[in-house]
């Protein structure tokens, strides 16, 4: 399992800046059947947060329609350094985190 | 002459044989029973859940989408919102639905004015040849929606499960 | 709808040349150059390349100690970006011990028996393709220079005999869609050259990555033949063709795909 997210490292204050995050997750939306015709569990990521230096600056729900291995992108002003904190939550338990850092000029 | 028929044999057998090669490599999949799919009903439910008795609007949503696409499996898509992104007037959120899939939604996008631009981007599932819609609700509480017809081509060799 | 297109479109070839005539150098095309703009796109850029992942995976492997020997890949071939540079792009290579070629993830699993003490990655797991993936993206933008080991001259000659063999119960050849009709489409996808430029691939139908085996396996699969094993000798040599074939065409690991 991997994540791969993507933040300028550094940014001019009030620049709007650009977020990509990549999850490894397949996804499996609950209406495949095996070669034996039974029904493959639902296991997917349900929802993805974006926070910086604690605070929410994005969320989403996902549903089975979401590609594996999910690719998130949008947007937010630079207005602090700090940490950015990824979070992902699925289905069966399933839990991964990722950070990157920002120095905001 | 008798030479003549054999020949026109063999080339229409060619053609047949290669057009039975596309049926097949199309239909190849081992998962033939397709899940039942979402309707135009389900999809205006889906959006009723979304928007109550509120009027949307047509216009300031951007909806980007290849209007055909190679894998209805791996579909980019962006949603942007042509709206001032101020502390007090913002998209506070974008939802995305289908027509077609089993289910009508897709995703759900939760903004902030911090966001600086009312932009998101990622890939989505579509089962079959469908409209999707995107709608943005604003921190007035209004409503705003666009949709795309999306053309999905099948894979030409796609295969079974492993 | 899609049978009645591609009966159409195959219709309107008339009798099709039977005589496989191989591409010459100057029209070879990547299968990156059939794709899309949105697929381009995606190949292109590292930070939304779902192929990266398998990169960052394969660096953890990378550096993960393994097996009884609790060794690294790392501990004897130090950094990757050094030491593999160009290492995928003569892949399958001839191993004197062996006395034939073997291919990437043979390589790999080999090393793990020998050096780590380690069991094998089975065929197409995600470990396997991971590291594969790692070792070949070292190779990103090298030319491809399989074949140029005259050791394996007589593996290729019999890769070529397999990619011009008709098979299957529609009888058809590799070279009766990837050299002759490259430029034609089956139902909505291009037939493409089938130039190996960017394995493992992620590929947008797999939603996953895959090796070129699984790649070929479909092809034959599709051809309603029965598909070589992976990693037997007519596979190994079928990608040892394919990747001779494609000489000096530039690897792109890891390639997006339709």
């Amino acid at each position: 399992m991997a994540a791969l997210v993507n933040v300028p490292p550094k940014a001019k204050r009030g620049a709007v800046v650009e977020i990509k995050a990549l999850m490894s997750h397949i996804m499996e939306p609950g209406y495949r059947r095996t070669a034996a015709g039974e029904l493959i569990p639902r296991d997917i990521i349900t929802s993805f947060t974006c926070r910086l230096n604690g605070a929410e600056i994005f969320r989403a729900d996902l549903f089975p329609a979401i590609s594996a291995n999910p690719f998130m992108s949008f947007f937010t002003i630079a207005t602090e350094s700090g940490k950015f904190e990824f979070e992902w939550i699925g289905d069966n338990g399933f839990v991964a985190n990722a950070a990157a850092n920002i120095t905001v000029e | 002459m008798k030479r003549m028929a054999n020949m026109s044999d063999i080339s229409r057998r060619h053609v047949l044989q290669l057009a039975g090669s596309a049926a097949l490599c199309g239909g190849l999949p081992i998962v033939t029973v397709r899940p039942a799919q979402a309707t135009p009903a389900m999809l205006s439910s889906a959006i009723r859940n979304l928007v109550g008795e509120a009027t949307v609007q047509q216009g300031k949503v951007k909806l980007d989408i290849p209007p055909l696409v190679e894998n209805g499996n791996t579909v980019p898509m962006t949603v942007s919102v042509d709206h001032p992104m101020t502390e007090t007037d913002y998209v506070k959120s974008i939802h995305v639905f289908n027509e077609k899939n089993p289910q009508p939604n897709i995703g759900n996008f939760y903004l902030t004015p911090r966001a600086g631009r009312a932009q998101v981007a990622t890939r989505i599932r579509l089962a079959d040849s469908q409209k999707v819609v995107a709608i943005a609700k604003l921190s007035d509480g209004s409503f705003w929606q666009t949709s795309a017809d999306v053309i999905v081509t099948l894979a030409a060799c796609t295969e079974e499960v492993p | 709808m899609r049978l009645c297109a591609a009966a159409f479109i195959f219709a309107a070839l008339g009798a099709l040349p039977v005589l496989a005539a191989e591409i010459p150098a100057a029209d070879r095309r990547s299968g990156y150059s059939f794709m899309s703009s949105d697929s381009k796109a995606m190949q292109d850029d590292d930070t939304a390349n779902p192929g990266m992942l398998a990169v960052l995976e394969g660096e953890t492997l990378w550096q993960t100690k393994q097996g009884d020997a609790g060794k690294a890949c790392a501990d004897c071939h130090g950094d990757a970006a050094t030491s593999m540079k160009g290492v995928a792009a003569r892949y399958p290579a001839f191993d004197a011990a062996l006395g034939r070629p073997v291919d990437l993830e043979q390589r790999i699993n080999i090393c793990r028996r020998d050096h780590q003490q380690a069991s094998p990655f089975p065929n197409e797991s995600h470990e396997l393709l991971a590291l594969a993936t790692y070792v070949a993206q070292q190779s990103r933008g090298q030319p491809i220079t399989t074949g140029d080991d005259s050791a394996l001259a007589p593996f290729i000659a019999k890769g070529r005999e397999l990619f011009m063999q008709r098979q299957g119960q529609l009888n058809l050849a590799c070279t009766n869609c990837h050299d002759d009709n490259w430029d034609k489409h089956l139902a909505g996808s291009a037939v493409t050259q089938g130039q190996p430029t960017g394995y493992p691939i992620y590929r947008l139908e797999w939603q996953a990555m895959g090796s070129l085996q699984r790649r070929i396996r479909g092809c034959m699969t599709g051809v309603r033949a029965q598909a070589f094993d992976f990693g037997s000798p007519e596979m190994v040599a079928l990608e040892l063709y394919l990747m001779s074939r494609a000489h000096g065409m530039p690897l792109e690991t890891p390639a997006v795909r339709p």
